[in-house]
């Protein structure tokens, strides 16, 4: 498809890694995206920005990834005059050929010939006793609240999951002067010594990994492997926790918790824009399909960086150059032969780099696997669906007494996914308590179907566009 | 085209669609000691059935639809009985407001034809409509109230109707549509995309917006094009708007369930039946917030959480298709009710029953007529809200 | 009681507002997340069954920290800057405006 730069319009949705590489390969091949993102600054959740006025380095910010984080504000800096940048903006729907935006309380219409979706991703949590209490957040909420507000968890702070994260938060948050009193990785360390080769595709992080696990010891911060059912007590707020380790069970009193497994990708405007969705065993999420570099199934919308499938800051900045390449070669503008083959050459070396990540990301999941059996096996009363408080035991009797299969037949007879966040949060947990109770897996029971608006919207913006019109 | 099984299923009535009418006829016909089977290919009422607004509603019908929806009426008050569950239904009143002069007056001329019918309107000033319901803003001019029409949950009665049938003995074969339709002058043999085939004497054609595909089939004419109703919902809110709200013209229909959402409806989406997609129109949803917080302003700060359409068959006169075919002996139809068929569901269930058991209908269809297409085009009447 | 510790960031201007009416203050830049769980332990009450919430992703994903002001509006709490003169209510708030 070859289109003249004066009918394109291209758009970004999202300013984080993958965002800002695409449209800085779009600005330096002379095109001016629309780049759209939901935060006040742009550099998505890893490089997230305090509010303008914060005083903190970079180095006080982001520690070692400090580096990474500067050079891609920085390009971001430079980019501004090139694109046309609409921050604190919301992208609620996506149609053919349009997106449904809020931007202060007031709706506006994009149209749009390109789409470039760089979505990002949120934790993975999975549920457990007391998780709904004030106190529990999640460990990229914990880490937020230092970077983006200079605050921790306020008191005694359990960190609890697995993953990278869970280490890097707790030495954040130790350093940041939190009272960290465990760090119970649910994983065990013989699945990490299994995953060792992989892992040791990306020395430097796994090194990273390692140096965050050391300080803490010497800190004298207790690390717990190999912990399994968590429950959270308290009235108001959370104010013990308990765990299993080796068959013995644990106290201690604490007065937050941060929690979760590595991250979920949001696909809702990968979804809404028709695009086609597969099963990645890997990450145990329906996730857009797409090509090594990054086109959908659909023509004319390309997908980068964690919102199309978890792979990390570093493949997200490349994910993100490779779909803006692809939509350049795609769009077929006039170039010469050599300036058309470096971009081949260079999509390629991309594709094989993306690729060559992934076998490092086995590694991770292999490493630090995510307890579904907190759901499959959850008592009945726990809630599964904070929005609509809907509990395992609801789930399950309707697999029972009504013969459910399929995860939207649940949400529509229990009104599981049916909150404000649409099955953010609970969807995962749902689809491991409808799958083990009714002997599908997973992938069987579908995929939790998205619908406009994708965060809730205010009838008030509804009312200043008719009273418009 | 799937490769038939050997065995054929012999039942007295085959219904292909498992939507509301289709198993609303499955239960009243098991009821009847019929044998039934139901054809669906999707989920039992997870079409319009499921995804329809849910009102209960009496008001606002077109005389020719009074019998049939008094009928549906009785039935929806002991629905618990009927069905085992109550499905959330409430009968919390309908108001239908006028927002002009010329609205109160049509809305005066609909109160006085239907006491014929046995319906029952309270008409009501904008003083006493505000005295009653002071969530109601001061655009109101006046207002026509049901008392005892009211809402439930589309999507629990669905299902509700589908286990009913189920537990009386129907079959429900689900998840597969009917792929060949025949009809050798005695008996109607369908199979469908599983292999799996069905003889029956009787055929029962609820299948919604792709009832007039069927009815074609076997040689009805029949006017009905897809629509794609659009619907929106709230934040769960405090308890305000305490029934059913619609207008006249139909700019909005609302209603306030227990846990506190707003469900409205109003104007189009967009879809496409082969596909089976839909998908809400932005435009249409503002339209509907913007004519719904008009009546009732303290709406203005609620958010909006969801919106979805769904496919619904409308005629052009915008009345269902009911009664026997004009062409094959044993088909009957029961499909097109154009927006407003959650109500009228129950009743015509037993009236498919009554077809089938005695060939005739206690409740008079004669203007659902399949025959009315292939005469002329009616005009379009003003039949709901 | 407070969920959220300051340990940074601590020389900024100070804005003012109310909490369930109780004058309160916060810094220039806090979310109202912030404003608010720095003094407090709840942002608001779930429709169902009452129990206490306090927000969970931080990052505007899973809708648990919308709260309203006095005067009806939702704010989502971790996604909008505490502003000079808020008056916030963290438990079930009517949604009909003051001057309606």
């Amino acid at each position: 498809m070859s289109a003249s730069p004066a009918s394109l319009q291209i758009v970004i949705v999202g300013a984080g890694p993958a965002g800002v590489r695409a449209a800085q390969t779009l600005a330096e091949a002379g095109l001016r995206p629309i780049v759209i993102d939901e935060n006040r600054r742009a550099g998505g959740q890893i490089y997230r920005q305090p509010p303008p006025g914060f005083v903190r380095s970079k180095k006080e910010l982001y520690g070692f990834e400090a580096a990474k984080a500067e050079a891609l504000h920085d390009s971001f800096e430079q980019l501004r005059a090139k694109i046309d940048y609409r921050p604190d903006t919301l992208v609620w729907n996506c149609t053919p050929g349009q997106l449904d935006l809020l931007h202060a309380q007031r709706h506006a219409e994009q149209p749009y010939t390109h789409l470039i979706l760089c979505t990002g991703a949120l934790d993975r949590v999975m549920p457990f006793p007391g998780w709904t209490l004030p106190g529990v957040y999640t460990l990229g909420a914990a880490q937020v609240a230092l970077k983006a507000q200079g605050c921790v968890l306020d008191g005694r702070v359990v960190v609890a999951g697995s993953g990278p994260l869970l280490y890097l938060l707790a030495y954040q948050y130790a350093k940041a002067g939190a009272d960290v009193v465990a760090v119970l990785d649910t994983a065990r360390f013989g699945g990490k010594l299994r995953a060792l080769p992989a892992l040791l595709r990306q020395p430097a992080t796994f090194a990273k990994g390692l140096y965050f696990m050391s300080w803490l010891r010497a800190k004298g911060v207790p690390l717990f492997d190999g912990v399994d059912d968590i429950a959270a007590d308290g009235k108001q707020t959370i104010q013990s926790l308990r765990w299993t380790r080796g068959g013995k069970t644990t106290e201690i009193a604490c007065d937050a918790l941060a929690t979760g497994f590595g991250l979920r990708s949001e696909t809702q405007l990968a979804e809404l824009a028709g695009c086609r969705f597969v099963f990645n065993e890997l990450n145990q999420q329906w996730l857009p399909q797409c090509d090594d570099v990054g086109r959908s199934s659909v023509p004319g919308v390309y997908l980068a960086g964690d919102g199309s499938g978890i792979a990390g800051a570093d493949a997200a900045e490349l994910s993100g150059r490779a779909a803006a390449l692809a939509l350049l070669q795609d769009l077929n503008l006039p170039a010469n032969a050599a300036a058309k083959a470096a971009s081949a050459e260079e999509s390629r070396r991309l594709a094989q780099t993306l690729r060559s990540n992934l076998q490092f990301r086995q590694g991770l999941e292999t490493a630090f696997p995510t307890a579904v059996h907190w759901a499959r096996d959850c008592a009945d009363d726990l809630v599964i669906c904070r929005c609509e408080e809907i509990t395992a035991g609801q789930l399950r009797r309707s697999v029972q007494q009504e013969g459910t299969v399929e995860i939207n037949r649940l949400k529509a007879l229990t009104r599981v996914g049916m909150g404000r966040c649409q099955g953010r949060i609970c969807g995962a947990a749902a689809a491991e308590i409808l799958a083990h109770a009714a002997g599908v897996s997973v992938a069987e029971a579908g995929r939790l179907r998205v619908q406009a608006p994708v965060k809730p919207i205010p009838v008030g913006a509804a009312l200043a566009e008719e009273e418009q019109a | 085209m799937s490769r038939p099984t050997d065995k054929v299923i012999d039942t007295d009535v085959a219904i292909i669609g498992g939507g509301l009418m289709g198993t609303s006829a499955a239960l009243e016909l098991r009821r009847q000691q019929r044998s039934v089977v139901v054809l669906e290919q999707g989920w039992c009422g997870a079409q319009a059935s499921g995804v329809n607004y849910g009102g209960v509603r009496r008001q606002g019908r077109a005389a020719c639809q009074l019998p049939l929806s008094q009928r549906a009426h009785a039935i929806w008050r002991r629905l618990g009985q009927t069905i085992g569950s109550d499905g959330e239904y409430i009968a919390s009143g309908h108001l239908k407001l006028a927002r002009s002069d010329a609205d109160m007056q049509e809305l005066i001329a609909y109160r006085d034809m239907a006491t014929a019918y046995g319906l029952e309107l309270e008409l009501l000033e904008p003083d006493a409509l505000r005295r009653r319901y002071p969530w109601i803003g001061d655009k109101a001019h006046g207002a026509s109230l049901c008392a005892e029409d009211g809402h439930a949950n589309p999507r629990l009665i669905a299902a509700a109707f589908a286990r009913a049938a189920e537990q009386a003995g129907a079959r429900l074969l689900q998840q597969s549509a009917v792929e060949d339709f025949r009809f050798d002058g005695n008996y109607f043999l369908l199979q469908n995309s599983r292999g799996v085939r069905v003889r029956s004497r009787f055929l029962l054609n609820c299948s919604g917006a792709w009832g007039k595909e069927i009815a074609q089939r076997f040689g009805d004419t029949v006017s009905e094009q897809a629509i794609y109703p659009n619907m929106c919902v709230t934040e769960p809110l405090p308890p305000l708007m305490s029934l059913s709200l619609g207008v006249v013209g139909g700019a909005f229909y609302a209603r306030q369930v227990e846990r506190g959402n707003v469900v409205l409806g109003g104007g189009r989406g967009d879809g496409n039946l082969a596909l089976d997609a839909t998908r809400p129109r932005t435009s249409s949803s503002f339209k509907a917030l913007a004519a719904l917080t008009e009546m009732v302003p303290a709406l203005r700060n609620a958010l909006v959480i969801r919106t979805w359409s769904g496919v619904e068959g409308e005629t052009p006169d915008h009345q269902p298709v009911i009664g026997p075919s004009a062409a094959t002996p044993g088909l009957l139809h029961a499909f097109g009710f154009s927006g407003a068929g959650f109500q009228l569901a129950p009743a015509v269930g037993e009236v498919l029953a009554e077809l089938v058991t005695k060939g005739e209908s206690s409740t008079p269809i004669e203007a659902f007529s399949v025959k009315r297409f292939a005469v002329q085009q009616p005009s379009k009447q003003e039949s709901k809200v | 009681m407070s969920l959220l510790k300051r340990v940074a960031e601590q020389e900024r201007k100070s804005v003012s507002f109310r909490l369930d009416g109780k004058a309160l203050t916060a810094r220039a830049g806090d979310s109202v997340l912030t404003a608010v769980l720095t003094q407090a332990g709840q942002l608001r009450r779930t429709e169902f069954s009452g129990a206490p919430r306090a927000g969970f992703c931080l990052i505007g994903c899973c809708q648990d920290c919308w709260m309203r002001c006095e005067d009806g509006q939702a704010v989502r709490a971790c996604t909008t800057e505490i502003a000079e003169g808020m008056r916030l209510l963290s438990g079930v708030a009517p949604i009909a405006g003051e001057a309606e």
